[in-house]
C-alpha cells in the first residue's frame, strides 16, 4: 500500500510545494506570507517523513523532526513576533507587478526542469522526478527576494530558499549526512535571529523597513 | 596531530564565548589579542607537525591538512593575530570618538574570534558539507560587524552583504548537494561521501554531467564570496563601511578562504571531466574581475572603497592563474594569495589610522600624511608600492610569473592583463601619492585647532599601531627575495594537486 502509493504522494506533495512557492510570490500581505512559509515547512516535513518511511532511512526521520520544529514552529513564531513588535501589518510592495513576476516565475520553472533533467535521469531514488521542482522552488524564492522591497519578505524569501535546498537534498540523495543537516539548520536559525536584530536596526535608523532606502551605495 | 587541530579550533571558539560573557571590559581588547596569539601558536605547532610528518588527517578523517591548506592555516592565524594587535588601539580610538557603543564593542570582540574560528574550520575540515556550514557562518559573524557603526551607509552595506552572500551561498549548497549526489553513487551513502580525501581518490569515476552542473553552482556561490565580477557588488560597500580591522581580515583572509573552497572543488571537477571546463570558467571570471575592477579604481573617492576594488582585481588575477593551471601559474597563484593577503591587510592598517587622523575616508581630504605622521604615511606608501607590484616586493614576483605564463599559454589574455595592471597602477599610485606627499589642506591643519597647524597636533588618543603593518611588509619583501624551501615545497606540491 505504502510502497505503491508512496511515490505518487511524494510527487503530489512536491507539486503542492511548487504551488506554495508561487503563492508566496503572488502574496501581498505579510501575515499570509509567513503562514504560507509555515505551510511550506509542513509540506516539507510530510514529504521528508514519507520518504523516510518508504526508504527506511532512519536519519531522515530526524531531519523531518528538525524541519517540523524549526520551519513549522520556531521560525514562523519568530517572524510573527517580529511583525508584532514592529507593529506593521502593511501590504507587501513589490518592485515588479504580480503578473509579470508570475510570468518570470514560469520561465524559471522551465529553466529549473531543464537543468535538473540530466541529473534526475541518473538518480536512483524514488523521489528523483521531484529534483526539478526543488530547484524551481529555490529559484522562485530567489525571485521573491529580488522583487520585494521590504526587509521582512526578503527574509522569508531567504528562508524559503533554504526549504527548496532541503527538498533538493531529500529528492536527490535522501538528505545530506546528519552532521551537515544539523549545521545547516543551525545556520538558518542564527541567520533568522541576526536578521531579526538587523530589521530593528534598520527601522531605528530609517523609521521604515523598506529596503528601497538602502540604495545609496552605488558607483557614481 | 588531533591535539593541535583541536586547540587551533578551540581557542577562537572559547575566546568568542568568553568575550561575549565578559562584555565591554577595559581589557577585552587584550583578551582578544591573547586568544588570537594562542590560536597562532596552535597553528604554528600544527605547521611544525606537518613539516615533520607531511600531510595528515585527524579525528576520524573529519579534519585534514595537506600542502594546499597548511600555509593558508598559518597565514589566516597570523593575519588574524596581527589584525587583533592593530585593532586594539584602533578600536579604542573609535570608541573615544563615540562611533561604537559598549554593546558594540562586546559584539565586535566576540564576533572577531568566532569569525577566525569559522575561517579556520573552512580551511581544515575535510567534509565539504561542513565547509559550506562554516562559510555561511563566516558570513553571519561578519554581517553585524559591518553594521557596527549603525550609520545609514553601514546598515545598507551589511544588508547588501547579507542578501547577496546569502543568495550566493545557497547556490553553493545546491552545488554541494550535487557533488554528494555524484559521490554517493560510488562511495555509498553516509558521511564518507562528502570527505574531500575520499572524493579526490575516486574523482575519475564521478559522473561528469553532474559535476559540471555542480561546479557552475559552486562557482556562483563561493565566487560571490571571493568577489568575482559580476558577483562583487557587496564587496566595496562592506569594506568601506565596516570597521577597518574587519576590512583588513575580509580582504586579507575571507576572500582567500572562499577561493580555497573553490579550488578544492576545481580539483575534483577537473578529475571528473576530461575537458578543461572548470579552468575555462575560472579564467573567464578571473579576467573579467581584473579588467572591471581596474577601470572602477580610478572613479573611487573613498580610500577603503578603492582598496576594496584593488582586492577584487587581485582575487581575479589569482583566479585567472589557477584557471590557467600548470606548475608555474598555480605556484604563482598560491604565492600571490599569500603576498596579497599580507600586503592588503598592511595597507588597511595604514589606511585606518590615516582616516582616523584626517577624520575622513574621502581621499581628496587626506593630504600630507608624511608630515602628519611619517610612520603612517610611509606605511601607506610602501604598502601601495608593494600591492602595485613594484620590485623587490613579493607581489612583483607572483605577478611576473602569472604574466609570463599568460603570455606563453594564453596570449589572448596577456594584453587585457597588462592594460588592466597599468590602469590600476596609474589610478592607485596617483591618488596615494597625493595623500602621502601632497600639500596639507586647510581642513587638516584646521582640525589641529589651537596648535596653530603643527602637524603632530592631529594626535590620536592612542599611539597608532603600525608595527603589524611593517611586519607584514617586511614579510612580503622577504618573500620577494627568498621563499623558504618548505614553503616553496608546499606551493609546488599544491600546484601539482591543482593541476
Amino acid at each position: 500500500m505504502l510502497q505503491h502509493y508512496g511515490p505518487q504522494v511524494i510527487n503530489l506533495l512536491a507539486a503542492v510545494l511548487l504551488l506554495l512557492a508561487f503563492a508566496m510570490l503572488a502574496q501581498r500581505r505579510i501575515l499570509s506570507l509567513i503562514n504560507l512559509f509555515a505551510a511550506q515547512g509542513l509540506v516539507l516535513f510530510l514529504a521528508t517523513a514519507l520518504v523516510a518511511a518508504l526508504t527506511g532511512q532512519t536519519h531522515l526521520y530526524w531531519s523531518a523532526g528538525v524541519t517540523l520544529l524549526l520551519k513549522v514552529l520556531l521560525l514562523p513564531w519568530i517572524l510573527h513576533r517580529l511583525i508584532r513588535r514592529l507593529n506593521v501589518k502593511w501590504d507587501v510592495e513589490t518592485l515588479l507587478n504580480i503578473p509579470t513576476t508570475m510570468l518570470v516565475g514560469i520561465v524559471l520553472v522551465i529553466l529549473a526542469f531543464n537543468v535538473a533533467a540530466p541529473i534526475s535521469e541518473l538518480a536512483g531514488t524514488v523521489t528523483r522526478s521531484t529534483l526539478g521542482i526543488a530547484l524551481a522552488c529555490v529559484l522562485l524564492s530567489f525571485l521573491m527576494m529580488i522583487t520585494r522591497s521590504k526587509a521582512v519578505p526578503q527574509v522569508v524569501g531567504f528562508l524559503s530558499m533554504e526549504n527548496g535546498l532541503f527538498f533538493a537534498a531529500t529528492a536527490a540523495v535522501y538528505g545530506m549526512p546528519m552532521v551537515v543537516e544539523l549545521g545547516v539548520a543551525l545556520d538558518v536559525l542564527v541567520a533568522a535571529l541576526i536578521l531579526g536584530v538587523f530589521v530593528f536596526q534598520i527601522r531605528e535608523r530609517f523609521d521604515s523597513v523598506d529596503t528601497r532606502h538602502l540604495e545609496n551605495l552605488k558607483e557614481r | 596531530m588531533a591535539l593541535e587541530m583541536l586547540l587551533l579550533l578551540a581557542f577562537p571558539l572559547a575566546g568568542g564565548a568568553l568575550l561575549a560573557l565578559l562584555g565591554h571590559r577595559q581589557y577585552a581588547a587584550e583578551i582578544n589579542t591573547a586568544f588570537s596569539i594562542l590560536t597562532f601558536g596552535a597553528a604554528a605547532s600544527l605547521v611544525a607537525r606537518v613539516i615533520a610528518e607531511g600531510s595528515v588527517t585527524a579525528l576520524e578523517e573529519q579534519f585534514f591538512v595537506d600542502s594546499l591548506n597548511v600555509f593558508l592555516v598559518a597565514l589566516t592565524a597570523f593575519v588574524a593575530m596581527t589584525s587583533s594587535l592593530f585593532s586594539r588601539p584602533y578600536m579604542r580610538i573609535e570608541r573615544m570618538h563615540g562611533r561604537v557603543s559598549d554593546a558594540g564593542m562586546r559584539l565586535y570582540h566576540s564576533m572577531y574570534q568566532l569569525f577566525s574560528f569559522t575561517m579556520l574550520l573552512v580551511l581544515t575540515t575535510n567534509n565539504l558539507g561542513i565547509m559550506w556550514v562554516a562559510m555561511e557562518a563566516a558570513t553571519l559573524t561578519t554581517v553585524l560587524l559591518i553594521a557596527l557603526y549603525r550609520t545609514h551607509a553601514s546598515l545598507e552595506a551589511a544588508w547588501k552583504y547579507f542578501i547577496l552572500c546569502g543568495v550566493g551561498i545557497a547556490q553553493a549548497l545546491f552545488g554541494t548537494i550535487l557533488v554528494y549526489f555524484a559521490a554517493e553513487r560510488i562511495l555509498g551513502a553516509g558521511g564518507v561521501s562528502l570527505l574531500w580525501t575520499h572524493l579526490d581518490a575516486v574523482k575519475g569515476e564521478l559522473e561528469p554531467t553532474v559535476m559540471a552542473i555542480a561546479f557552475v553552482f559552486l562557482l556562483v556561490g563561493y565566487g560571490t564570496k571571493v568577489g568575482l565580477v559580476p558577483l562583487h557588488n557587496w564587496l566595496p560597500d562592506a569594506h568601506a563601511e565596516g570597521p577597518t580591522p574587519i576590512s583588513a581580515v575580509l580582504s586579507g583572509l575571507l576572500l582567500n578562504v572562499a577561493l580555497y573552497a573553490l579550488i578544492r572543488f576545481k580539483v575534483i571537477t577537473d578529475g571528473a571531466l576530461d575537458r578543461p571546463f572548470a579552468s575555462a570558467l575560472l579564467m573567464g571570471f578571473g579576467l573579467l574581475s581584473v579588467a572591471v575592477a581596474a577601470f572602477f579604481l580610478s572613479r573611487q573617492r573613498d580610500i577603503k572603497r578603492m582598496f576594496a576594488y584593488s582586492s577584487i582585481e587581485h582575487m581575479g588575477l589569482i583566479t585567472f592563474a589557477f584557471g590557467m593551471g600548470g606548475p608555474v601559474a598555480s605556484f604563482a597563484g598560491l604565492l600571490h594569495m599569500t603576498v596579497h593577503s599580507l600586503t592588503k591587510s598592511a595597507i588597511f592598517f595604514a589606511v585606518g589610522h590615516a582616516s582616523q587622523k584626517s577624520g575622513t575616508q574621502l581621499m581628496e581630504n587626506i593630504r600630507g600624511l608624511v608630515q602628519v605622521s611619517p610612520t603612517i604615511g610611509w606605511g601607506l606608501m610602501l604598502g601601495t608600492a608593494a600591492i602595485l607590484g613594484m620590485p623587490p616586493f613579493g607581489v612583483f614576483a607572483s605577478e611576473f610569473l602569472i604574466l609570463t605564463t599568460a603570455i606563453a599559454q594564453q596570449p589572448w589574455a596577456a594584453p587585457v592583463l597588462l592594460i588592466s595592471l597599468g590602469v590600476s597602477f596609474a589610478a592607485i599610485f596617483g591618488k596615494v601619492q597625493g595623500m602621502v606627499f601632497g600639500e596639507m589642506s586647510s581642513s587638516m591643519s584646521g582640525s589641529s585647532g589651537s596648535m596653530s597647524g603643527s602637524p603632530s597636533a592631529a594626535r590620536l588618543a592612542h599611539r597608532p599601531a603600525m608595527v603589524p603593518a611593517f611586519t607584514h611588509l617586511a614579510l612580503v619583501l622577504l618573500l620577494g627575495l627568498y621563499v623558504p624551501p618548505y614553503l616553496a615545497d608546499w606551493y609546488r606540491r599544491a600546484a601539482q594537486l591543482i593541476g
